[in-house]
């Protein structure tokens, strides 16, 4: 059954897709957020008529400008990998992917670019509400195209409300609301919405430390920083609930992710959350085990936070592995044999159609049995790897782990900051405190930081599958050269790197420019 | 009605005579779309299935074979 494939392609498709994802992700967040930061200045101009609001406002628009101009379209690039690295992907995923991605475009054209129009244009030509109007609707419009995208990738790591067709290899959407409204893709969503307005009032407050830093624009620094850390404040909360929900559906969902997330080889109750760590280097040959050199653990965190008791029961790499009988988890050879039943029935069914009419419409019958499907299909991806070394479905332990480790950890400590800063800036004490405007400075890259190792969280984290236990990426990736692979992941390196450099150096002349200067 | 589009062709053109660094933003824009739909979508990014097959039926069955035949290099 099993033949070899140039693994290198599947890993240059892999790097290429990453590469291009967390360099799109460097455009996104900051335009999520501060379209928000941008709207509540606004209102709170339209509302007292102070002019100063009008010059704050246009000058975060111009960086809001900025990002969008340099960003939009790098996700486009994302879509042109499906159809010619991912093909089989592609077309498995059926409408699942084509309904939500559409909406998007729509969304994205007819609420951005008609409004975004008459937000960079429309001050003095329109009124003041409409214009006002408009930049909400841009806040809006943007959040609401990444509801679509963010539906999609929770699909993938969670697919709901579907149908697989065996006579065209495709998934049908079955109940559009469950895949729009599954635990997984609204906690996303939040998550990653929230995450997206905490960078954005980290980035504000960088910009305005280092103006009181240099004590330039002092009061029109003072007052965005109090507008940015209040929205990054009240976000943060959303961002640590949905955090929190978020964590739940992947120990639900996707358990392999869990243990890897927190290096939990072997499964128990009263599971401790490591709240630090480090792995040692040394990995052992058995589940590519790596032992922890030091760690802090908080005792029965994990299962407290899973079950909402301690003696809840998490189970380990080995458990999900081995099987755990009592636990009711099926091992992973038991798996893979049940996915290559349903592989083989695939393969059956395609050659008894047209030839045998009989065995096609009872192998027919199967995909439509749910007892079938949830004993056999469930597993359809553990099937290819039936017969072989159960490390390859156990993802990046090491990756997972620190990456976790480091969002959760800049994510508490963004918190603490922003409320500290809230605290000296209402009491007007900000100016004497150089320390935490330097701070300041320094929460921007971090906050960027922190964003990217979400997306590895996610997506290391659920390896080997594109689509949870469906889909490999070996069975994902097109049977294409290799070297075009390589070629095209040079071409983007450049061309990212070329607009990112493009993006920071028009930003900081921007900057240096400082509000009253900022052209449109 | 007239007047409405009127003021609308004003409110775009206005806004882009009035730009200052908007204009780099523009041609960056431009360049990017430039390279991403001419060159990169045109001679690295062909659509492997669309450009393989005429049919869906085809596609589908390719597909499956593709599914069906799974090739997994095991070098562990």
């Amino acid at each position: 059954m099993i033949e070899n494939l140039d693994m290198s392609l599947v890993d240059w498709s892999r790097a290429q897709f990453a590469l291009t994802a967390l360099y799109h992700w460097l455009f996104v967040p900051l335009t999520l957020g501060l379209s928000f930061i941008i709207a509540i200045m606004e209102s709170i101009y339209v509302r007292t008529g102070d002019e100063f609001w009008k010059k704050t406002t246009k000058f975060w628009m111009n960086i809001f400008g900025i990002n969008f101009a340099i960003g939009v379209a790098t996700g486009i690039i994302l879509e042109f990998e499906f159809g010619t690295n991912w093909s089989n992907y592609s077309w498995f995923v059926g409408d699942i992917f084509g309904a939500p991605l559409a909406i998007e475009g729509i969304m994205a054209f007819f609420l951005e670019s008609t409004f975004i129009a008459v937000m960079f244009f429309g001050w003095n030509k329109v009124s003041k509400k409409f214009h006002l109007l408009s930049t909400w609707l841009v806040a809006v419009g943007s959040n609401l195209s990444a509801i679509w995208i963010l539906v999609a990738n929770a699909w993938m790591q969670n697919p709901v409300g579907m149908k697989f067709n065996p006579d065209t290899a495709r998934n049908e959407m079955v109940n559009f609301w469950e895949v729009l409204l599954s635990p997984t893709a609204v906690n996303k969503f939040l998550h990653t919405v929230s995450q997206g307005y905490v960078l954005a009032a980290l980035v504000v407050i960088g910009i305005s430390s280092w103006y009181l830093i240099k004590n330039r624009n002092v009061m029109f620094a003072k007052k965005s920083i109090i507008v940015a850390a209040a929205f990054g404040l009240v976000a943060s909360v959303n961002m640590i609930g949905s955090g929190d929900n978020s964590a739940r559906d992947v120990a639900r969902t996707q358990p392999m992710k869990f243990a890897a997330m927190e290096a939990l080889y072997e499964g128990r109750e009263n599971a401790p959350l490591v709240a630090a760590g480090v792995l040692s280097g040394k990995e052992q040959a058995e589940y590519r085990k790596k032992d922890f050199i030091f760690k802090i653990e908080i005792p029965s965190a994990l299962s407290y936070m899973v079950h909402l008791s301690p003696d809840g029961f998490i189970p380990g790499i080995m458990d999900l592995i081995d099987g755990n009988e009592k636990r009711g988890i099926l091992s992973f050879s038991e798996k893979a044999n049940r996915g290559a039943v349903a592989i083989e029935t695939l393969r059956e069914l395609k050659e008894a159609k047209g030839k045998d009419e009989q065995r096609y419409i009872e192998l027919k019958q199967k995909f439509d049995d749910p007892d079938w499907e949830e004993n056999y299909f469930q597993y359809f991806g553990y099937g290819y790897y039936k017969g072989m070394n159960p490390i390859s479905i156990i993802p990046s332990v090491s990756l997972t782990f620190y990456s976790f480790h480091l969002m959760v950890g800049l994510g508490f400590m963004f918190i603490i900051f922003l409320a500290v800063i809230l605290f000296f800036s209402v009491d007007n004490k900000l100016q004497d405190k150089k320390w935490l405007l330097k701070l300041g400075i320094i929460m921007v890259p971090l906050a960027y930081v922190a964003t990217e190792a979400g997306w590895i969280v996610a997506e290391v984290g659920r390896q080997p599958w594109v689509i949870q236990d469906m889909l490999p990426t070996v069975a994902a990736v097109s049977q294409i050269n290799v070297s075009s692979v390589q070629i095209t992941f040079w071409l983007f390196a450049l061309l990212f790197t070329a607009l990112l450099i493009a993006e920071l150096k028009i930003m900081f002349k921007q900057i240096k420019l400082g509000p009253k200067d900022g052209g449109k | 009605m007239r007047k409405v589009f009127k003021k609308v062709f004003y409110l775009y053109y206005d806004g882009f005579r009035n730009m200052t660094f908007g204009r780099t933003l523009w041609i960056i824009i431009l360049v990017k779309l430039f390279i991403m739909f001419a060159i990169l979508k045109l001679f690295f990014f062909p659509d492997v299935l669309k450009s393989k097959f005429a049919s869906d039926e085809e596609r589908g069955n390719y597909v499956i074979e593709q599914l069906t035949k799974p090739k997994i290099n095991n070098n562990d």
